[in-house]
């Protein structure tokens, strides 16, 4: 029975990283740049909409400020695309991961003004309800977090695979120039990815957020989430989530059989080791081009 | 605009392009070394600061701008040199002037030896893997308290060579003449290896990995040497700091130094010493210019002191936006321009520095 709470707590978890790692790849999938900031943009999301729903700041109901904010970090991400990346478009990749990297600081600190660096709990409805399967007892707000992330990740895959939008971006991806031959509006694809990439960062924290306080450093918790991007492999939006699951589930068992100190190093650990022994993850996305 | 005709073979190779350019690098050697004569020495331990920053910068530039691998992981190298250069001291009871290069030493072998398995990677992934290994440098310093002292940190002793005491505050210009000599002898060996053979195949690695190889360089075993030395000198960097905090733990060294040193680099302007040097003195100084604004304004407006958590790195990421955006030459490449400008002074054309458009394709299909 105690197996079981900690995996599904191990879960709930991972899809929360999961979630993170996928805005990862959402981004890297459409426009070949990374996205140091994709925890940072989690983090606003997630004090959106706790500044729309808790009493102290506007106290609107839940249900309404959970689409506002998601809606909101979309738009954000459109004009971040807009205004600030649509100038790097060609730029190497190490350029874009810097600015973003330059990004996250503002963020943070712009976060922090508004709310304040105390943790702050979310208030939802979920609180502090519990489902009993048997004798396992279970945070609603874990159930939801994994059936919340399930759906998102079979319609997002849907998605790039069956609608003509998500092939464009695709497309636009793996080569711009023959993307833009075939009449495709790469830019404005690629401002619309950011926009996807916002609003799965606004699910991701507000699942976050239900879960415990947040306070704005929570962002950094995107370097684990990354790690978790890149186990899965890069690129792969199965692979992202099996890579956050995979870190979500290590942490509990680490931290419950492993000596405290070595435990929290776990995740980087079989980073290192996937890095090295299987440089593009476990659901490679690396095909060899055949002369 | 000056002409240098070449009448020698050496004059490809040579430290400076003319006798003015030496003119004006003694110029700056001397104003440095009077320096401590003219300001306090408040103003003197800043600049050790910088100086100690631009070792730093310099051993990351080697990596970055010279051979164009991206490293978020370069604090770790820091604290190994650091915390390799106090426990020789005082485990092994080595004097300074042994331990300061063993651990550059030790650090540029830890470098060569995590390269190793990780020159099979490049851009992104590279980037994620030194930021791994930053992580689990700090952890590891954590768990092997024994020997670190863990989060309690550890104190370093004064600098001594051969009798002679070097403190920050007891004595801080004798420690700015030690420092600003390492630098010299760093400056030195980084210019002599832009133009060895080795430097060379850095710079080919950079510009095409592929052309590199057929060349007859061989990548892998370059890009590890480059990792070392680049480890190396970011290692001796480190074992100052240590010196120059007096007191240090795991948290000396986090993940933020490292993007720090990462993104001084960038605003300085990639693959130059120049650059190095201006990055530093960004990072180093940008804490004083802020409290020293706030104090300004303070009494200005007749506030009280308020201090804004995060504000210091939110204005060096607006900075640092700004400059990928407008500038991503760096503070160099914007000397270089206004240079260029007054060199040629009528004939100057805007599109002149034009970048040219590039579009991308995937890594992911080779």
């Amino acid at each position: 029975m105690d197996v079981l709470q900690l995996i599904v707590s191990g879960l709930a978890n991972g899809c929360v990283y999961g979630l993170v790692a996928m805005g990862f790849v959402l981004i890297y999938k459409a426009t070949e740049a990374v996205n140091f900031a994709q925890g940072d943009f989690m983090m606003l999301g997630a004090f959106i909409c706790l500044g729309l729903t808790n009493p102290q700041f506007m106290g609107l109901p839940f249900w309404i400020s959970v689409p506002i904010a998601i809606a909101a970090m979309g738009a954000f991400g459109y004009a971040l695309d807009l205004v600030v990346l649509r100038r790097m478009f060609g730029q190497s990749q190490v350029a874009v991961i810097i600015l973003t990297i330059a990004l996250g600081f503002v963020l943070r600190f712009a976060a922090g003004l508004i709310w304040g660096h105390e943790p702050i709990s979310l208030q939802t409805p979920m609180a502090g309800q519990y489902v009993r399967f048997g004798g396992l007892v279970l945070g609603l707000n874990e159930l939801i977090i994994i059936l919340v992330t399930v759906a998102l990740t079979v319609i997002l895959y849907f998605y790039f695979n069956r609608t003509k939008l998500g092939v464009a971006m695709q497309a636009s991806s793996q080569n711009q120039l023959a993307a833009y031959y075939m009449g495709i509006p790469v830019k404005r694809i690629h401002s619309l990815i950011w926009a996807l990439a916002g609003m799965v960062a606004a699910v991701a924290g507000i699942l976050f957020a239900s879960k415990g306080s947040i306070d704005p450093s929570i962002g950094l918790l995107g370097i684990k989430a990354f790690a978790a991007a890149v186990i899965g492999g890069f690129g792969s939006l199965p692979g992202a989530l099996l890579g956050g699951l995979i870190v979500g589930l290590l942490e509990p068992f680490a931290s419950r059989y492993i000596a405290a100190g070595y435990s929290q190093i776990m995740p980087y650990l079989l980073l290192f080791l996937i890095l090295v022994f299987r440089p593009h993850g476990i659901l490679a996305q690396v095909h060899q081009k055949k002369v | 605009m000056r002409t240098v005709f070449k009448t020698s073979y050496d004059a490809d190779i040579n430290l400076f392009r003319h006798g003015a350019q030496r003119g004006w690098y003694i110029l700056l050697l001397v104003v440095m070394l009077v320096l401590p004569l003219g300001v306090s020495s408040f103003a003197i331990g800043e600049m050790t600061n910088l100086l100690i920053w631009s070792i730093a910068c310099m051993g990351l530039m080697i990596l970055v701008g010279q051979t164009g691998q991206a490293s978020l992981g370069h604090a770790a190298f820091l604290a190994i040199g650091c915390y390799a250069n106090v426990l020789l001291q005082e485990r092994l009871g080595l004097p300074f002037i042994l331990s300061f290069p063993l651990a550059g030493l030790i650090a540029g072998i830890a470098g060569a030896l995590i390269a190793r398995p990780m020159t099979k990677l490049h851009g992104i992934y590279l980037a994620i893997g030194t930021l791994a290994i930053a992580i689990l440098v700090d952890d590891f310093i954590v768990i092997a308290a024994p020997l670190t002292n863990g989060v309690i940190g550890l104190f370093a002793p004064d600098i001594d060579i051969f009798g002679l005491s070097f403190n920050r505050y007891a004595n801080p210009e004798r420690l700015y003449y030690l420092i600003l000599g390492i630098t010299l002898l760093v400056v030195l060996a980084y210019r002599n290896l832009q133009r060895s053979p080795l430097g060379r195949s850095f710079a080919a690695i950079r510009d095409s990995e592929i052309s590199a190889q057929a060349m007859g360089v061989n990548v892998a075993r370059t890009k590890a040497v480059a990792f070392g030395i680049s480890a190396g000198i970011t290692g001796l960097a480190g074992a100052l700091m240590g010196h120059f905090a007096g007191i240090f733990n795991n948290e000396t060294f986090n993940i933020i130094i490292s993007i720090q040193l990462l993104l001084a680099i960038v605003i300085g302007g990639l693959g130059t010493i120049h650059g190095a040097f201006f990055g530093a003195a960004v990072v180093a100084l940008l804490p004083q210019a802020i409290s020293m604004t706030r104090d300004l304004l303070n009494q200005v407006l007749g506030g009280g002191s308020i201090a804004i958590p995060g504000l210091e790195s939110a204005i060096f990421g607006a900075i640092l936006i700004a400059f990928i955006l407008f500038e991503p030459s760096g503070i160099y490449g914007r000397w270089f321009k206004i240079r260029t400008y007054f060199e040629l002074f009528p004939f100057y054309r805007r599109d002149m520095f034009r970048r040219q458009k590039s579009y991308l394709k995937t890594e992911r299909m080779r």
